[in-house]
This record gives structure tokens, sequence and C-alpha cells, in this order.
């Protein structure tokens, strides 16, 4: 699946009138829709970038759950990941490195989402 | 507060924006029991998508995966001292299917826990079970029904999906609960009220943000809607039956 035939795909599908003002608009749409995906992934972005600096460094529900009823000590995990508490090390500023890491976070579910999706959706039984 | 004692960082850089549940909070069988069940349903969701999955839908699965990883991070303030996420299972299904939509969610707790140590890897199965499966699944089993009841979903979209996603929120939260009461974590009589009573006041926050970002894709971009499959199914014998 190459690059020229995403834009192939929202056409074909749709039953156009068949006349010859059909294609220009249908093509119109696919390139909305480029630009819709690309707002999307902007808005996750600034999510990251606005927001999760912003977040509320109080235990969430379970954590608070955890602590008041005592088991708040079980809290480790045996693999410590990679970039632990959404930190970035090296980068002293805690903002910038819960920005960064965050951005990096959405930059690889989105590649990972997107091979998955094409490997799914490719051949229908 | 020491979350992450098994890791070598710094106590400064260990104040986590997130926590999902710990491998340790719930006994081995039980973690493998939900690794078991969860992998199932994983494996249902890849042949049904396989079947169903619209091309188009893949943009869309991307941007939901970014965007509820992204809203994952931001802990609004509830009640209390405590802080509480988006899980954002009903809205994935809302947008892409049930089997789309778990997958999708799956990704994103397998990439906070690989990549971020933000919930246990033998635990995962029970994260994904609980924060993803449930609102996938069971999420949108209510709100087909609350659509039902709203005179259809173009009517009631909006509130179904805010109603399921507080509801989403209040399973997950009881599904924990009895994870960590079969593992012997804590006993019923203080972990249910305590889980279920924190989280009546954060599945609020999962109701906005679901009702909110339905409200906007089915004003900005209605199209979009009829990719899930069992609404292009629809289209499509409505449109097949028009010309005969």
């Amino acid at each position: 699946m190459t690059a020229s035939d995403v834009e192939k795909v929202p056409v074909e599908p749709r039953p156009e009138p068949a006349t010859a003002s059909a294609t220009a608009p249908a093509r119109r749409r696919s390139r909305v829709g480029r630009w819709w995906w690309a707002a999307g992934i902007a808005i996750a972005a600034l999510v990251v970038v606005i927001l999760a600096p912003l977040a509320s460094p109080d235990p969430d529900g379970l954590e608070r759950v955890a602590a008041d009823t005592g088991f708040i000590e079980r809290a480790t995990n045996f693999w410590g990941g990679i970039l632990n508490g959404y930190a970035i090390p090296g980068i002293d500023d805690p903002r910038v490195s819960t920005i960064l890491s965050g951005l990096l976070g959405v930059a690889i579910v989105v590649a990972i989402v997107f091979v998955l999706g094409r490997v799914v959706a490719r051949r229908k039984a | 507060m020491d979350l992450f004692a098994i890791a070598t960082v710094p106590a400064a850089a260990a104040v986590d924006p997130s926590l999902h549940a710990a491998d340790r909070f719930l006994a081995v069988p039980v973690s493998l029991l939900f690794w078991a069940i969860t992998l199932v349903v994983l494996g249902i969701s890849v042949r049904q998508a396989n079947r169903t999955l619209d091309e188009r839908s893949i943009p869309l699965m991307g941007v939901m995966a970014a965007f509820i990883f992204a809203a994952q991070m931001f802990n609004f303030q509830v009640v209390g001292g405590t802080s509480g996420h988006l899980l954002g299972g009903v809205l994935a299904a809302v947008l892409l299917g049930p089997w789309a939509g778990t997958l999708v969610m799956a990704c994103v707790v397998i990439v906070q826990g690989l990549v971020f140590s933000d919930g246990g890897l033998l635990v995962m199965g029970a994260n994904i079970f609980n924060m993803g499966i449930v609102g996938t699944l069971g999420g949108f089993a209510v709100y087909r029904v609350l659509c039902g009841l709203f005179r259809g979903e173009d009517r009631g979209r909006v509130p179904a999906a805010a109603i399921a996603g507080w509801l989403s929120v209040m399973g997950a939260a009881l599904m924990m609960s009895l994870e960590l009461i079969v593992s012997g974590t804590s006993p019923a009589e203080l972990v249910l009220p305590a889980m279920l009573g924190v989280h009546l006041f954060i599945g609020i926050g999962e109701a906005l943000v679901t009702g909110a970002a339905v409200a906007f894709i089915a004003t900005t971009r209605r199209d979009l809607l009829d990719l899930r499959p069992d609404r292009a199914a629809r289209v499509a014998e409505r449109a097949g039956a028009v010309p005969a």
C-alpha cells in the first residue's frame, strides 16, 4: 500500500454520479480528510503540551485507594520501563520532560496503530 | 512516596502523572487469568476487525490512539486530594466500533506499560481488560441500548456516550476492586466503597470528555461516524436498496 493508494481509497467505494464534475468533489473530500487527520493529531499534541504539565500531582483514584487501604507499598513493577514516570533522564525541567516524553508516546502509539490497522484491514475474508 | 521502588530513577523523577495498577497489586494467578481473557478478546477483535474494518478508519484509529494516550496524561482534580484521568474506551468504540476500539485501547496501555512503566507488564492483561475492554465492549453495549432509549443514535449519541462513559469508569473500578479482593490485596469492605466512591466523581470527567468529543465529531465530520462497521453496513444496505 503506497501513499498514492491512500488517496484513492476514500473515492472508490462511494457511488458518485457519473458526471464530469463528480471526481472533483470526491478528491477535495479526501484532502479535507487528510487535514482533519493532521488536526486530530495536533489536538492530541496540544493536550500533551498544554494540559499534561498542568496535570494534578495528587494520586489518582486507584493510588488514593491503595494509600488509604494500605497496599500502596505494593506499587512496584517488574519492568521499570524506558522513560519511567513520563520523564526523560537528563532533562531537568519537569514540564519539558513530561511534554517531550508525552509527544514521543503519542508518536509511538500512532505509528503502532497505523501499522496494526493496515495489517488488520488487509485481506478481507 | 516511593512508587517506583524497583526502578533506578531518581526520586524526583518518580513523581508520576498517573499510575495504572502495578504488578504486585494482583496475585500472579489473577494476573495470568486476566492476561488469558484479554488475549482471547484481542484475538477475537483482530478477527472481527479484519472482517469489518474500513481502511478509511485507520487515520481515525491513529487520532483516537493519540488523543487517548495524551488525555490519559492529564490527571484532573476530583474531591479530597485525588485525581483521575480519561479512559476513553467508550469514545473509541463509538467512533471505531468495539473491535477496532479494543485494539486501540490495547495499544495505548501496552505503550504506557512498556515505555513508561505506567502499569505493570504482569498485570497488563488486567489493565487492558479494565480500562479498555470494559469500555469498548461493555460500555459500547450500554451505548447501543441507550441510543435505542433516546430514539435513535442520531438523536441520542451524545447523552448515550456520556452515560456509557460514566458507567465504563464505574465498571473499570468494580473490576479492579474484584481483582484486588480475589488477590487478597485488600478486603472487600474496604476497597469496594473506596474505589466506587472516588470513581463516581472521576467518571463525571469521562462523561464530559466522551460526550464533548462525540458531539465535536458529529458536528465537524459527521461522515466519519458512518465508517463504524455496523453503521457502514446499514448505509451500504440502504444504498443498495434504493436503485432496485
